[in-house]
């Protein structure tokens, strides 16, 4: 548990590293993806070109998109992109950045399963054994067929158990040849995905290090900034509730006072911190009143200054302000006992 | 627990660790990915050797660009060559040193493939398998050209109907792989006896030039990351400036446009700091929405002068 934990804190500590993490997941997962995924060729003339090109083509598109969902910052991107103007410029170059960074990341899981299916040659085999050269494989002695029955023959290649076309070309040196075209496929798409990224990362110290770097500071900025923002919110956010709820209470055990009318009493000056916190709530009948009217009646979202001081209910000094006057008579009319 | 963490933390301590770290399981990646592999030779006559070949050389290059791509000093040292002088002069025997550790360190994943290859055979087996000389091995001594490149090409697969049973495939088989392992032996006897020399030797040329290069080029690993960090401890702190003097900046406003009378008696309240004046559905509604349609400009000098 502690191990994950700290595997997990190392990551996070980051926000690159937990990208890196998140990139590296979705790599693995398109791996697992492509061997638990159970692969059937069709073996229908036509239908074996799309069933292996979809089933190239089709997931990594899927996981692209995926690898833009999973990256919290896609959001970061687009407020920053849409946003007014306002007081602050906005950079382009800072949002090419963030663009690049994340698109850069979202391709490893498709290159991953376009070159686990391409290594493993089964969706090459499937979509091209119709167009096998019947000329450099096929066996000297066979009798003519039409295309179309040659056709119908070399697209149940994949599927030996119903291969019928032995004479015409051996279904070993068929699927031997289409793996091997395959293999290089993949091998050159591997070579080719690594030379880019190669010069991707060493070109760019070369070029446009300066600008780079103030790329890099102002969108880590634009993350932290966001996040603080959120915090500071939800800081703003718990003491108004806070203070909106004292307030609340505060309100109830003057107004249910006022309708009583007896005498207020008043807080015997060694109540201590319980009797404080019981904000003149002292029984059973008053607090199912205040329940009851939380639940039907929230209070406005509208604090006023503290005219009372906290521990008990008189309504004596200091004045209220105007706004929040009108909604307490409101609620006190409703509620009193009278 | 507690060794795991040790573990970890060492090799965070030292880049250099952190490189070996790497460079290690690059090695044991390439391992696995070539008892991953299927290989299935052709067994044709003209793509014999582009396939063996090209699985035998193809895969060492990409690991070893991997391995300078996954190696953070490789941008450090890129970095440090292309800077422009400025006040600090560049040393070139810093850069050579770092380079050549990159370098090292990047083809040791290509070699062991290349290693694994050659003491496993198939792949010599499907390049050269065409190649052989059909007068040394009886079963092929008197077929006609063509039938006898179509036999030798089909040697590597073992099943095919045409040559399944024949002694002379299971002759040519041993006698390649035979090579192929001598060869791969030998090549990494060669290299052990060679990285052995050159840090034997090592010290007897030059020992001072070298201690100063690699305590350079540990210095501008360092310098940099301490420098990342730095930024990223200074955009936090700007971050909470700005937001600070945002909020400041609101309560302003709402006490120039508001008629309230002040507030009496600032009693007990921390909460009432935490609130900064803001305290009303729609005050809270004008902040989020000013934070979005005019985000405050990038400049805190004026909060440090309050």
């Amino acid at each position: 548990m502690d191990k994950f934990r700290m595997i997990f804190q190392f990551f996070q500590s980051n926000q690159e590293s937990f990208m890196n993490g998140i990139c590296g997941i979705m790599a693995l997962a398109s791996t697992q993806m492509y061997s638990a995924f159970d692969f059937n060729c069709p073996c229908l003339p036509h239908y074996n070109l799309a069933y292996g090109l979809g089933i190239l083509l089709v997931p990594p598109f899927i996981l692209f998109l995926l690898g833009f969902v999973l990256n919290n910052n896609i959001s970061m991107l687009a407020e920053e992109w849409r946003r007014p103007r306002g007081r602050r410029g906005k950079d382009a170059a800072v949002l090419r950045y963030m663009f690049c960074s994340m698109a850069q990341r979202a391709m490893i899981a498709p290159a991953v399963w376009v070159s686990v299916t391409l290594l493993d040659g089964k969706c090459i085999t499937c979509a091209f054994c119709t167009s096998v050269p019947l000329q450099t494989l096929g066996n000297a002695s066979h009798p003519p067929l039409s295309q179309g029955e040659v056709q119908r023959v070399l697209a149940r290649i994949p599927c030996k158990e119903i291969y019928n076309g032995q004479q015409l070309v051996a279904n070993e040196v068929a699927v031997r040849y289409l793996r091997c075209i395959s293999q290089a496929l993949g091998w050159c798409f591997v070579l080719l995905m690594t030379t880019l990224a190669f010069l991707v990362r060493s070109l760019r110290p070369c070029f446009s290090q300066a600008a780079f770097l103030k790329s890099r500071y102002w969108s880590h900025y634009i993350d932290i900034e966001r996040k603080l923002f959120d915090e500071t919110c939800a800081e703003h956010a718990r003491s108004f509730a806070k203070v909106c709820i004292q307030q609340f209470f505060e309100g109830m055990s003057t107004d249910l006072v006022a309708a009583r009318c007896h005498l207020p009493r008043k807080a015997p000056a060694d109540a201590g911190e319980a009797a404080e916190k019981l904000l003149g709530i002292t029984d059973q009948g008053t607090m199912n009143l205040a329940l009851k009217s939380w639940h039907r009646c929230k209070p406005p979202l509208h604090l006023h200054p503290p005219a009372l001081p906290t521990g008990n209910g008189w309504a004596g000094e200091g004045q209220p302000p105007r706004h929040p006057s009108a909604p307490r008579k409101e609620t006190a009319a409703y509620y009193s006992w009278v | 627990m507690d060794r795991f963490r040790m573990i970890f933390q060492y090799f965070q301590s030292n880049s250099e660790s952190v490189m070996n770290g790497i460079c290690g399981l690059l090695a044991l990646a390439s391992v696995k990915m070539y008892t991953s592999l299927d290989f299935s030779c052709p067994c044709l006559p003209q793509y014999n050797m582009a396939y063996g070949l090209g699985v035998m050389f193809v895969p060492p290059i990409i690991l070893f660009l991997c391995g300078l791509i996954l190696n953070r000093q490789s941008l450090v040292m890129l970095e440090e060559w292309r800077r422009p002088a400025g006040h600090r002069k560049k040393d070139l025997a810093v850069i050579r040193y770092m380079c050549s550790s990159i370098m090292q360190r990047a083809m040791v994943a290509p070699v062991v493939w290349i290693i694994v290859t050659l003491l496993d055979g198939k792949c010599l087996i499907c390049a050269f398998s065409g190649s052989m000389d059909p007068q040394k091995f009886v079963g092929f001594a008197n077929v006609s050209t063509e039938q006898v490149q179509q036999l030798l090409a089909k040697v590597p697969c073992k099943d095919d109907e045409l040559v399944r049973n024949n002694a002379s495939r299971k002759a040519v088989s041993r006698y390649l792989r035979c090579c192929s392992q001598a060869l791969g032996w030998s090549i990494l006897l060669i290299l052990i006896i060679a990285a052995f020399l050159a840090r034997w030797l090592r010290p007897c040329f030059n020992q001072a030039t070298l201690l100063q290069a690699r305590h350079w080029s540990n210095y501008i690993d360092i310098e940099q990351k301490i420098f990342e960090e730095t930024c990223c401890e200074h955009s936090r702190l700007f971050a909470h400036k700005c937001i600070l003097h945002f909020f400041e900046s609101m309560q302003q406003e709402i006490k120039l446009h508001s008629f309230s009378l002040p507030r009496e008696g600032d009693g007990a309240e921390g909460e009432e700091d935490l609130l900064q004046g803001i305290t009303d559905q729609d005050q809270v509604n004008n902040l989020l929405k000013t934070w979005y349609y005019e985000k405050p400009p990038l400049d805190v000098s004026q909060a440090h002068q309050r």
